[in-house]
């Protein structure tokens, strides 16, 4: 089976994991427009490629962020959401 | 000699229907993105209904080699909504018609659909569709135990099983044909009115200017248009961003298996929402049993074991007989989900560029209502009343047509 490498639990297979859907920054407010909002909600990048997800290693309810090829669907790293925004931050 | 006795034996044995692939001329009225049945069955309707012959049909690989040849050839209208019942009724209708249609025989069988209830949840549920749809004369009903017996005598109906079953949602419009018989069929006739059919054509780049389509780059050139529709269920998202437009869709791989092939024994096709998993058994006599999507996106048409072990546990669980069958062959088809579970179709924020998307686990059974109301579309540029329910501009103003009880998992 298919493994994939949690920052807490280390390495277990994919089914004791839940798909959470694309990393998308959330900047809606009290005033974004409703139409602001359905592209929020609705909208997501779904490449064919390299995508930012979360993921939840669900007996341990901890979630954190993967990086994936939606080509290959080769896991090619995993990270906590702090070390996810320090290099966001280190690459701007 | 012996040759020749042969080649009158066989005139042409397996040769085509279908021209050699043409040079790319510079310039259509119309390009269709994606050969498969839907983009194929648009180019039809435009060539014989709306004199529109200059249509050039693209494909990055061959005549329908994607989902048209991945799905699993369910064709019934039982929604919830009066708007898609209306839009898949339709599209019954137009495929008891279709083989006289195109001349070509779709192998079309009017077998009967039978959705299992396992809860009483489901029972009203299903009671609900049944008002629906008999409202818009489809024929649904909702049927005790000894009716779904007398349907499926193979069925287990244990009152102890699992989730045992408690009665169904029969739907005898329900039925099945060849799939790939259906995107050849369109072909053939499209072909023989004049449209062009280029595969392994990959379409690289959209030019837009001035807010409409001007042209479209392939592997092979450029062809300047007139307009230009996307039929490419599985990598919609992907084409449309060329253009610069954005769709509300996650794509996810589904699987399907067939098992060896088996006498007779099951007629009506079989679905249980509980279990995620619906057979039916081909003409050939083998079952295929199909499930509900991955449960996380990719762009891949690997098998999974965990997957087929889904599809195998649930099946068993109602058919017992099958835990003895093997697997001839697996597959996975990519499917364009949106979040209510219904197309996108007609325009696009770009003018002149349609878009035939979202086809998710629904698009085979539209096929012949989408050549339909897609042609006339591009053809007249007003959108049908029949698929004006599904555009774009609905999740931007909370007008969602929602499928999702009457889609997952039971094909």
């Amino acid at each position: 089976m298919k493994q994939i490498r949690c920052p807490l639990n280390g390495l277990r297979n994919i089914d004791e994991f839940v798909y959470g859907g694309e990393y998308h920054p959330v900047t809606e407010t009290a005033d974004t427009d409703s139409r602001q909002w359905a592209r929020q909600v609705f909208f997501h990048r779904n490449p064919a490629g390299l995508v930012i997800e979360w993921w939840c290693h669900a007996p341990s309810s901890y979630w954190f962020l993967a990086e994936r090829d939606t080509r290959s669907n080769e896991m090619l790293r995993t990270f906590t959401l702090e070390a996810f925004l320090a290099m966001k931050d280190a690459a701007q | 000699m012996a040759l020749g006795l042969l080649k009158s034996a066989f005139p042409r044995a397996g040769a085509a229907h279908l021209p050699d692939r043409p040079s790319l001329k510079p310039s259509y009225d119309v390009v269709i993105i994606g050969a498969g049945a839907h983009g194929m069955a648009i180019a039809y309707h435009l060539a014989r209904y709306h004199g529109i012959r200059r249509v050039a049909v693209l494909d990055r690989g061959y005549l329908g080699g994607g989902n048209t040849a991945r799905n699993t050839a369910v064709i019934r209208s039982n929604y919830l909504t009066e708007e898609s019942v209306r839009f898949y009724r339709e599209s019954v209708r137009l495929f008891r018609e279709l083989s006289n249609e195109l001349d070509y025989n779709i192998l079309f069988e009017n077998r009967g659909q039978l959705t299992l209830a396992h809860s009483d949840s489901d029972l009203r549920n299903f009671r609900w569709r049944a008002e629906v749809n008999k409202e818009l004369g489809v024929r649904s009903e909702l049927v005790d135990l000894a009716e779904v017996q007398r349907r499926v005598p193979l069925l287990d109906c244990d009152p102890a099983a699992h989730y045992p079953v408690l009665g169904g949602l029969w739907h005898a419009d329900g039925a099945t044909a060849r799939h790939d018989a259906v995107v050849w069929g369109y072909a053939r006739a499209a072909c023989r009115l004049g449209v062009e059919l280029h595969p392994l054509t990959e379409v690289t780049g959209l030019e837009v200017s001035g807010g409409a389509i001007r042209a479209v780059e392939t592997a092979r050139g450029t062809i300047a248009c007139d307009a230009v529709v996307q039929a490419v269920a599985g990598m919609s998202s992907e084409v449309a961003r060329l253009a610069d437009i954005d769709l509300p869709i996650h794509t996810y791989p589904l699987q399907a298996l067939v098992t060896q092939p088996y006498k007779p024994v099951l007629t009506p096709l079989v679905s249980s929402p509980r279990w995620h998993v619906y057979i039916q058994q081909t003409s050939r006599g083998e079952f295929v049993i199909g499930g509900g999507c991955d449960p996380y996106p990719l762009y891949q048409t690997r098998s999974t074991l965990d997957l087929k072990e889904a599809l195998c546990r649930g099946i068993t669980q109602l058919f017992p007989f099958l835990a003895e069958a093997n697997i001839l062959r697996q597959w996975g088809g990519i499917t364009d989900m949106t979040p209510d579970y219904s197309p996108v179709m007609g325009h696009s924020p770009v003018d002149n560029y349609f878009l035939d998307a979202g086809w998710g686990t629904w698009g085979f059974k539209a096929t012949p209502i989408c050549g339909v109301t897609m042609a006339e579309l591009v053809a007249s540029g007003q959108v049908p009343e029949l698929i004006r329910p599904f555009a774009l501009e609905r999740f931007y103003t909370f007008d969602q047509v929602n499928e999702a009880g009457a889609t997952a998992a039971s094909h």
